[in-house]
């Protein structure tokens, strides 16, 4: 569990104290794969990088399953931090060492494994993120995803805790997007490590995060479970994460809604009643006439979700509100 | 043919200008060992030392930065007469192939240490920070990290101090170094022995040429980028 109570970080510029991140406290649970979401410069490299203190936080505590870890000295921070695995944007391999010599590099730093530990565990994590025939290329001769599946083996190698991703997937097309994130899923299911990911995507916190904290301006904004925060999100700055994730242009779907005729509503389905036929009996049952004017369906990690606007025409409108309200859809009045 | 050499090579007297190329060799040789020595940690400190780096330090930054600018902003002939009285204390005398070697490490040690600091501050902040994650002492982050990655840099810093080092040695002979600058002053320019002068050039040039060659190879092999 790592907790941080009222922490801040500052930075001096030119004798003045410039807030990277205003006083937070947030509590990201053992186990779970937490997001941090924002615009560049609002905060969440920073906040990522405390947590394995490569910025000292200027004020507050960061405690670590019940440990203080900003009241550390310098020997007891190097032994925290290779218990906290690191991936980043641009991998920052060591090119001058090969795939299996990344691997093996925070084994030997640590110095308290012996030589045959680190080439069986070396091993067994290139077999993990699938590179074992990759083992002796040096960096330079691999594709993206590739280098950051090094990167992942390297984070992994001195079986930490938790895991920090900071972009990890910013560098990388769409696809080996996919797999990189299936891989970090796979393994946070796996190895029960705990995950903190900084994105500014809002499609890759939809498809791995359990929790989510939207960041601006130095400041935790909103904050919630992944599923609530995206399909009602509250802040003006995660609906333009969400509209931007599904692109959606406001101004353009404004402008249907105004075309459309009788009271407009928003549904959303969660988890099985995604499935639900629900609109034919609802229609039958209250005599309303609809039609759909925009809709998704897609999950949010592993739960199926649907959001569909309607516009809805005569009949008998609270027996409907209701009929999906039994069902457990959410309902939201647009007009 | 063999006739022709002789009458255009009248004053060449080959054993000299062997033993003068093996003086050359070795001044050259000894002060770049000497000159990678002193500069690499001098240029690891610099680099440590600087703004924004591990071990910010703008005190000792500043008074290591102005002793290099200092010695290399001598000309290295005026170095190698100011560096005399120093080198007599040293090793006894300042003639000769030893009495050369001081200087030529006064002027080569600073101009390799900021090579060195130059080829550090390429590497990645992404790679030191990386290494640092892992938790890695700052002894670690330099020997693990760093100077393997700027390993292709340094190697080519060694060959262009080792360049620079050719023409300072030649220099040398000028206040009595030895080697080849000396053979060219004392019987090329003294003497107007042209065809001295021509022979020690035409080898300084060879030799410029075969550091240089075996330096990119060098820098080629070690490069993974």
């Amino acid at each position: 569990m790592i907790v941080f109570d009222q922490v801040q970080k500052s930075y001096q510029v030119g004798g003045r104290a410039i807030p990277a991140l205003h006083p937070t406290s947030m509590t990201i649970e053992t186990g779970e794969v937490f997001g941090i979401v924002g615009h560049s410069g609002a905060g969440k490299s920073t906040l990522v990088r405390l947590i394995n203190l490569l910025e000292p936080p200027t004020g507050g505590r960061i405690l670590i399953d019940d440990e203080n870890i900003t009241g550390y000295n310098a020997s007891e921070l190097r032994a925290f931090r290779r218990k906290v695995g690191m991936i980043f944007q641009h991998f920052n391999l060591l090119s001058s060492k090969t795939v299996a010599d990344n691997i093996a590099f925070p084994m030997k730093l640590a110095g308290i494994y012996s030589r045959s530990e680190i080439r069986e565990r070396v091993d067994e994590l290139l077999k993990r993120v699938s590179l074992a025939d990759q083992a002796n290329k040096y960096p330079s001769q691999l594709s993206g995803g590739q280098k950051q599946r090094v990167g992942i083996a390297r984070a992994l190698a001195c079986r930490p805790t938790i895991l920090l991703c900071d972009e990890a997937t910013s560098a990388l097309d769409p696809q080996t997007t996919q797999s990189v994130l299936k891989l970090l899923a796979d393994i946070n299911r796996e190895l029960g490590l705990t995950i903190v990911l900084i994105t500014h995507e809002m499609d890759v916190v939809r498809r791995v995060c359990d929790r989510v904290a939207v960041m601006d301006a130095g400041e935790v904004v909103e904050m919630g479970a992944v599923s609530d925060v995206f399909l009602h999100p509250k802040h003006p700055t995660t609906r333009d994460f969400v509209f931007e994730s599904e692109s959606i242009d406001r101004e353009e779907m404004q402008r249907d809604l105004e075309h459309a005729p009788g009271r407009i509503l928003r549904l959303t389905f969660r988890g099985q009643s995604t499935y639900t036929p629900l609109l034919g009996s609802v229609a039958r049952e209250s005599g309303v006439d609809f039609s759909i004017l925009s809709g998704r369906i897609d999950h949010i990690k592993d739960t199926p979700y649907g959001q569909l606007t309607l516009s809805l025409v005569g009949g008998d409108l609270d027996i409907a509100m209701n009929a999906f309200e039994a069902a457990d859809v959410h309902v939201e009045v647009l007009r | 043919m063999e006739a022709l050499m002789e009458n255009l090579l009248t004053n060449v007297d080959w054993t000299e200008i062997g033993w003068a190329s093996w003086d050359t060799l070795v001044m050259v040789g000894m002060s770049l060992l000497f000159s990678v020595l002193i500069g690499l940690p001098v240029g690891v400190l610099l680099f440590l030392f600087g703004k924004r780096q591990l071990l910010e330090q703008p005190i000792a930054y500043a008074v290591l930065s102005f002793v290099v600018n200092v010695l290399r902003s001598v000309p290295f002939i005026i170095l190698l007469i100011v560096m005399i009285p120093f080198t007599v204390m040293l090793i006894g005398t300042s003639l000769g192939v030893a009495g050369a070697i001081p200087p030529l490490v006064a002027g080569g040690a600073p101009f390799f240490a900021r090579l060195v600091e130059t080829s550090l501050r390429e590497v990645d902040r992404g790679i030191i920070e990386a290494t640092q994650a892992m938790g890695a002492t700052v002894k670690q982050v330099v020997f693990g990290a760093l100077l393997p990655e700027a390993l292709p840099g340094i190697i080519a810093g060694i060959t262009v101090t080792a360049i620079t080092l050719v023409s300072y040695a030649a220099m040398s002979g000028v206040v009595g170094g030895g080697g080849l600058g000396d053979l060219a002053i004392r019987f090329g320019y003294q003497r107007f022995q042209t065809d001295v002068m021509v022979i020690t050039v035409a080898l300084l040039v060879i030799f410029v040429q075969l550091l240089q060659m075996a330096g990119d190879r060098l820098v080629l092999y070690f490069s993974r980028k």
